[in-house]
């Protein structure tokens, strides 16, 4: 079974069809590319997926699961975790706790405990950290940086934090919202690197946005091509760069 | 020592942070306490110990709801209006108890009063993204006020009796009942329970509830709430839980500032000067020039803006422009970016127009 599966999925803006007929399968474990021009409706089928828009039609089944209409806390319940294309970091937090309120669900202690220093207090406290900077040590972000405001971050390890805040979640599904925008070529060939370690070690599950060609077709096992609203191709990363339809789509931008 | 600066080097930050504040505050503890004692501090100076403490108090929970939840309230005298009445009353109610026992149970019950209040207002508002909970807060303060001050409560052999308009209605027994709450003339005779000790204990209890607090679990959650409430959805945060709990502690440590208060004073009432609009603003105040997030700055700017005016009444025709003075001074000390950023999400233009705008996600 498949662990994605949007079926006809649809969502209207006023006269605005944002996203229209639009169908995806994602096997377990598929590193897949969600391509198009912008104001395509890429980051809409995000938003879509994670409950922050209710489509006006359409099913979204994750593991068999129909996880249409849900709100996004059920939804990252369920196993789908994201990042934004404008970085949306807990700026105040450190990186540190940035990922912990990641991890805020998996772990857990009473408020009475927290307030009262009650032993299951400093010992989820200590697993939660552990677990945190092994996640941050992926990213290399477990050093010095771990200490410091997420706002204090450089551009390119804002990324990656968001993307470790997401996947300290235990995510069966990440979905990934130009990951790579704003960083220079030597940060987006660690960035391909990196992502292509998580789906390995992580057994991960990725749908990711680029706007950068070279690391979609660098990575991405299988794409879609999302132009108005609606799949212009779809399948294989080759066969799908080779389209006339998507090359003149591209060409056209 | 050598030991404790070991102890401190190996602490973090935020660990340091936390004991800076409760060391410093034991020291003025110790301090004030001794000169007490030794009866080295003026009238004046001993009538304003147990109001600072309130302030403070007062302070550091109104900062738990603007500074850690990013959440404005301007009604927050109100909580302390409700803790303050509540408490009185508990104590008007059992004359025999003894004194301390009694206190501590009017402090309690201060504080649940006061919190069942902050709950049941959070519920509705807290669901809500905007700064509602500033409107309603605001009149949350201004409607209870008015009612405490309508408000007669005596009792008799037959029981309580209530009235809103004046005392003859309520039925009661003229000969052998009491009243309780007078209206406008509020609560007379409550016992002056209120020590600088035990108001010191508070203090500390109402800090360390808020310090351990922000740093757990749950505290995170509700600043990732303030940071980006998006986010914080995103990775299955309950915002409208985060933002209850955060709401409601602050109530219930506000209604403990309240009983504090009422059992300071010989007759509570619920004038505006008192309990009103007023009041809450010199709270925000104290959290705002504390910078925002600071418990400790909290405390020091309710401490140092209360008396400040105190200390220079007897050059009354420079205070204003002393005082103003040391506004700016401490604005400039505490404008930490903290302070920005909150400005920032809470300016007047954006309040008044274009409601946060469309957000690309
Ligand atoms: N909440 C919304 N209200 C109205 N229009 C929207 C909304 N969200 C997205 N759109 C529109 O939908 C289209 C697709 O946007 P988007 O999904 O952000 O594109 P992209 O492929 O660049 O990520 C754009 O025309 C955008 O203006
Ligand atoms: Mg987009």
């Amino acid at each position: 079974m498949a662990l994605l599966e949007i079926n006809n999925l649809a969502i209207h803006f006023g006269g605005l069809r944002a996203v229209d007929e639009f169908d995806l399968t994602i096997e377990k474990g598929e590193l897949y590319g969600l391509i198009g021009p912008n104001g395509a409706g890429k980051t809409t089928v995000f938003n879509l997926l994670t409950g922050v828009y209710k489509p006006n039609e359409g099913i979204i089944r994750l593991d068999g699961k129909d996880i249409t209409g849900k709100k996004p806390i059920q939804i990252n319940r369920e196993g789908i975790a994201r990042t934004f294309q404008n970085i949306r970091l807990f700026k105040q937090l450190s990186v540190l706790d940035n990922v912990k309120v990641g991890l805020h669900n998996r772990y857990g202690y009473s408020t009475a405990a927290s307030i009262l220093r009650l032993p299951s207090y400093f010992r989820t406290e200590k697993e939660m950290t552990e677990e945190a900077y092994e996640l941050l040590k992926v990213f290399d972000l477990d050093k010095n940086a771990a200490t410091t405001l997420a706002s204090n971050l450089p551009y390119g390890a804002q990324r990656k934090l968001e993307i470790a805040r997401a996947l300290a979640t235990g995510p069966k599904l990440l979905l990934l919202d130009e990951p790579a925008a704003g960083m220079n070529p030597n940060e987006t060939q660690e960035l391909m690197d990196t992502i292509k370690y998580i789906q390995k070690n992580f057994n991960m599950t990725i749908l990711l946005i680029e706007h950068d060609m070279k690391l979609v077709s660098g990575i991405c096992e299988k794409l879609t091509v999302l132009n108005f609203g609606r799949i212009l191709a779809q399948g294989e990363t080759k066969a799908v760069l080779a389209d006339p339809e998507v090359i003149k789509a591209y060409l056209g931008e | 020592m050598g030991r404790i600066k070991t102890y401190f080097s190996t602490m973090d930050r935020t660990s340091r942070d936390d004991f800076i504040t409760y060391g410093g505050l034991l020291v003025v503890f110790i301090v004030m306490q001794g000169l007490l004692s030794a009866g080295m501090l003026s009238n004046q100076m001993r009538g304003l110990l147990v109001p600072l403490c309130v302030y403070a108090i007062m302070a550091i929970a109104l900062n738990l709801v603007v500074g850690t939840l990013g959440e404005l309230s301007i009604g927050h005298a109100g909580f302390m209006c409700v803790g303050a009445f509540s408490s009185a009353f508990f104590s008007k109610i059992n004359p025999d108890m003894p004194d301390l026992p009694r206190f501590i149970i009017a402090i309690i019950i201060g504080g649940v009063v006061a919190g069942i209040f902050g709950f049941l207002i959070g519920i509705p508002v807290l669901r809500l993204n905007g700064d509602y909970l500033a409107i309603v807060t605001l009149a949350f303060g201004e409607i209870i006020k008015n009612i405490i001050n309508a408000l007669y409560v005596g009792v008799d052999e037959k029981g309580y009796h209530f009235s809103l308009s004046s005392v003859n209605d309520m039925g009661m027994d003229p000969l052998n009942g009491n009243i309780i709450i007078n209206g406008p003339q509020g609560v007379t005779g409550t016992p002056r329970s209120a020590t600088f000790a035990i108001s010191m204990v508070v203090l500390f209890i109402s800090l360390i509830v808020i310090l351990n607090l922000t740093h757990s679990r749950d505290g995170r959650a509700i600043m990732a709430v303030r940071d980006n409430y998006i986010a914080a959805e995103s990775v299955g945060i309950n915002i409208t839980r985060y933002k209850l709990t955060a709401f409601t502690i602050s109530a219930v440590i506000s209604g403990f500032a309240g009983a504090l208060y009422a059992h300071n004073l010989a007759t509570l009432v619920a004038t505006p000067a008192r309990f009103g609009y007023n009041m809450s603003i010199m709270f925000l105040v104290f959290v705002v020039l504390g910078g925002i997030g600071s418990t400790r700055g909290a405390i020091v700017a309710s401490v140092v803006l209360t008396l400040i005016p105190e200390l220079l009444r007897p050059i009354q025709s420079y205070r204003m422009l002393i005082y103003a003075i040391v506004l700016i001074v401490i604005m400039l000390v505490n404008w930490s970016p903290k302070s920005r950023a909150f400005m920032e999400t809470h300016s007047l233009k954006r309040f008044l127009f274009k409601k946060g705008g469309k957000e690309d996600k």
